[in-house]
């Protein structure tokens, strides 16, 4: 009898808790990849939202933080579990993070239900800049198709006349080819899918693209086998040969191993770490002393989002209950971007420009440097597909 | 037909990389009677050690070297401190032990070498293809690969057909007990069969380092489908081993190279290029059920005991 009375006071107890007038911290649920080969990926994203946390003095919206980091383990369906995690036990008031867009599709259902608002901060799946946009998913990456796109815009520069286009066989590595394909004029001589994520020999598909004669290779590799692949492209005597153009495939996580092999080798990207505006300048500046390492745009993606939450939140004096007002805030983006200026299209993806990378050697180090513009304020495809209910 | 045999080459190649490890895990499997899982940690450790070895000598061979000899003695060791107490037990047992050593080995790689990996660089000359026929075209490294993998399966067929040593692990393989009333030491003998099988691994590690990069976790994938390859070539068999590896890498690379293209002519050229990868990497596993079926023993099946 004591017993069951201490239980039901217990349970009063915990039942009562929730109706606490104010929300004293906000919670944000952080999903990303922590273990295994492509760890540096998700250790990159948490370092610059503690950085960008840190610039806010630990506070969003003036209120104090908690943040419940989970590890999808690259997979989809670790990936989804950790979401209904986050939103159903931890009840977080925002979920970032997201760096595959497999895991990305596989999450967004209850993501979506239980109107989380959510901020992706990489995966850039077409889908959810079409037909499954949603009112309470925004994104500080781009769309998949967008950066690939930039490329083949600088390829048609160039002159390129044939092309072998080559990535692995997921949701985004599709996403990559299309957005080429749609943009590069010349003619596309093969078109390669490899196996994702264990297919990391490339040997098959090299001698295909030898074979095929084109002017040019495009790959899309993202993480530990873009290494693989731009490593096994130069053994194969190719570089020499017939040019490499690619879309993220060569960063800041993958430079210090890649060293020479990937001098000389363009990619486009929206960020790059030397883009001349105040916010970036410091942000960089700040992460190479905390870090010793220089962060890629994975961080630079992620320490978006924190500006970006903490202007919605003072925007609605951190009343999450108002669903519509946050939205509107979010929709504004009234923060200082790494990006310089930053603006949402009417489906939650960015509208912004795409820049010409290339590998310097500077004294030991090697370094990603602008070299041009080669897209501005652009637009993804497929928003006109997105109708937000 | 150039191309073909460029890519018959390439097919080669991954055959002989799958022999190495499938070699050290037959021997192990066929005079030990014991299924190592940990095959593919002593992979890894032979790409780590080489990479630390050749960014402190400077020079690559001399980092492979030096790496054989650790992946030899952290081998032996692991025989004498782990694995002896599973000899004579379950097979189950063999599977949860070692698979307790792949968890051992990759943190204990985190902990010394960190998450992040390391990489192997090879010498500038290396970084070339070369004519082996008129117009075909193929890495040289890669025939480097080919090269030294042929010379070290001669050396393992002399060791062990026409040494000592060799007929005495024969002859363990044959008659465990018998060996050891004969007054030859069969512990020894087990220490020395599972360091050769680990400094097998240790090589194939070491030399697939500059191609794939060194990483946690690098040799549980490859590990499957040396489990396959002595599956099909008959386990304890070396010769098995050899021609089922050539087998798979040839039926891998050539079915990934021709399968997207056949699947084209009957398919759209999306859902070709998509379900492409998937089916030709299923044509290994199909192989191995229709060897299952039909020859259980292998193709190649050691001498019944």
């Amino acid at each position: 009898m004591r017993k069951a009375l201490l239980a039901t006071a217990a349970l009063l107890i915990i039942t009562a808790s929730p109706a606490m007038p104010q929300q004293k911290t906000i919670k944000i649920g952080f999903i990303s990849t922590f273990s295994g080969p492509v760890a540096a990926i998700g250790n990159d994203m948490r370092n610059s939202f503690e950085l960008g946390l840190d610039h806010n003095g630990r506070k969003l919206g003036g209120l104090p933080v908690e943040v419940i980091y989970e590890d999808d383990l690259f997979k989809p369906e670790v990936g989804v579990q950790k979401t209904q995690k986050l939103i159903e036990s931890d009840k977080v008031d925002f979920v970032v993070g997201y760096i595959w867009s497999n895991v990305l599709l596989a999450s967004l259902k209850p993501l979506v239900d239980s109107q989380t608002f959510t901020i992706v901060t990489n995966a850039g799946a077409s889908q959810l800049a079409g037909e499954l946009c949603s009112p309470f998913v925004f994104s500080t990456s781009w769309n998949n198709d967008q950066t690939p796109q930039a490329v083949g815009l600088y390829m048609n520069q160039k002159g390129v006349k044939s092309a072998f286009l080559i990535g692995p066989n997921y949701a985004a590595g599709k996403d990559m080819l299309e957005g080429v394909a749609a943009t590069f004029k010349g003619q596309i001589v093969g078109r390669e899918l490899t196996r994702w994520p264990d297919q990391l020999d490339f040997s098959a598909e090299l001698s295909k693209a030898r074979a095929a004669k084109p002017e040019a290779i495009f790959a899309f590799y993202p993480g530990g086998a873009g290494i693989q692949f731009i490593t096994q492209y130069v053994q194969s005597g190719l570089k020499g040969q017939i040019p490499l153009y690619t879309a993220f495939t060569i960063d800041e996580l993958s430079l210090p191993r890649l060293k020479d092999l990937a001098l000389g080798i363009p990619g486009a990207q929206e960020w790059v770490n030397d883009l001349p505006n105040e916010a970036n300048k410091k942000f960089v500046a700040d992460y190479k002393a905390k870090y010793k390492s220089s962060p890629s745009f994975y961080g630079a993606q992620t320490y978006d989002a924190v500006g970006l939450i903490d202007s919605a939140l003072k925007a609605v004096n951190n009343d999450m209950s108002k669903k519509e007002d946050l939205r509107k805030a979010l929709e504004k983006a009234d923060f200082k971007s790494v990006r310089g200026s930053f603006k949402f299209g009417p489906n939650h993806i960015p509208i912004q420009n795409f820049y010409l990378q290339d590998v310097v050697k500077q004294g030991d180090d090697y370094v990603l440097k602008t070299v041009a513009t080669i897209v501005e304020n652009d637009q993804d495809k497929h928003f006109q597909n997105c109708h937000m209910k | 037909m150039l191309y073909f045999i460029e890519q018959s080459l390439n097919g080669v190649q991954l055959g002989m990389l799958l022999f190495l490890l499938a070699a050290g895990l037959t021997l192990i499997f066929g005079i030990m009677d014991l299924v190592n899982l940990a095959h593919g940690s002593l992979y890894m450790l032979g790409a780590y050690f080489a990479a630390t070895f050749a960014a402190m000598t400077g020079s690559f061979i001399a980092g492979a070297l030096l790496a054989l000899i650790a992946t030899l003695l952290v081998g032996m060791a692991v025989e004498v401190i782990a694995m002896r107490r599973l000899y004579g037990r379950d097979h189950l047992d063999h599977v949860l032990g070692t698979f307790g050593l792949i968890l051992f080995f990759n943190e204990l790689v985190r902990l010394i070498w960190g998450p992040a990996g390391m990489t192997l660089a090879l010498p500038s000359e290396m970084l070339t293809a070369v004519q082996v026929l008129p117009g075909v075209y193929f890495p040289l490294y890669r025939l480097v690969i080919i090269v030294s993998t042929l010379a070290v399966a001669l050396l393992l067929y002399v060791l062990v057909m026409r040494t000592r040593i060799g007929m005495l692990i024969r002859a363990g393989a044959s008659n465990r007990e018998m060996v050891g009333a004969l007054g030859i030491n069969i512990k020894l003998l087990y220490t020395l069969v599972f360091g050769l099988g680990a400094v097998l691994a240790g090589f194939a590690g070491l030399m697939q380092a500059p191609i794939l990069t060194v990483q946690i976790g690098m040799g549980e994938n490859i590990l499957i489908l040396a489990f396959v390859v002595i599956i099909i070539g008959g386990i304890g068999s070396i010769r098995g081993a050899f021609v089922a590896a050539m087998l798979v890498g040839l039926i891998d690379t050539v079915g990934r190279a021709f399968l997207p293209d056949l699947m084209r002519l009957f398919l759209s050229a999306n859902a070709a290029s998509t379900a492409g990868p998937a089916f030709s990497s299923m044509l290994i596993y199909m192989l191995t059920a229709g060897i299952l079926v039909f020859r259980p023993e292998g193709l190649f099946p050691a001498a019944t005991r």
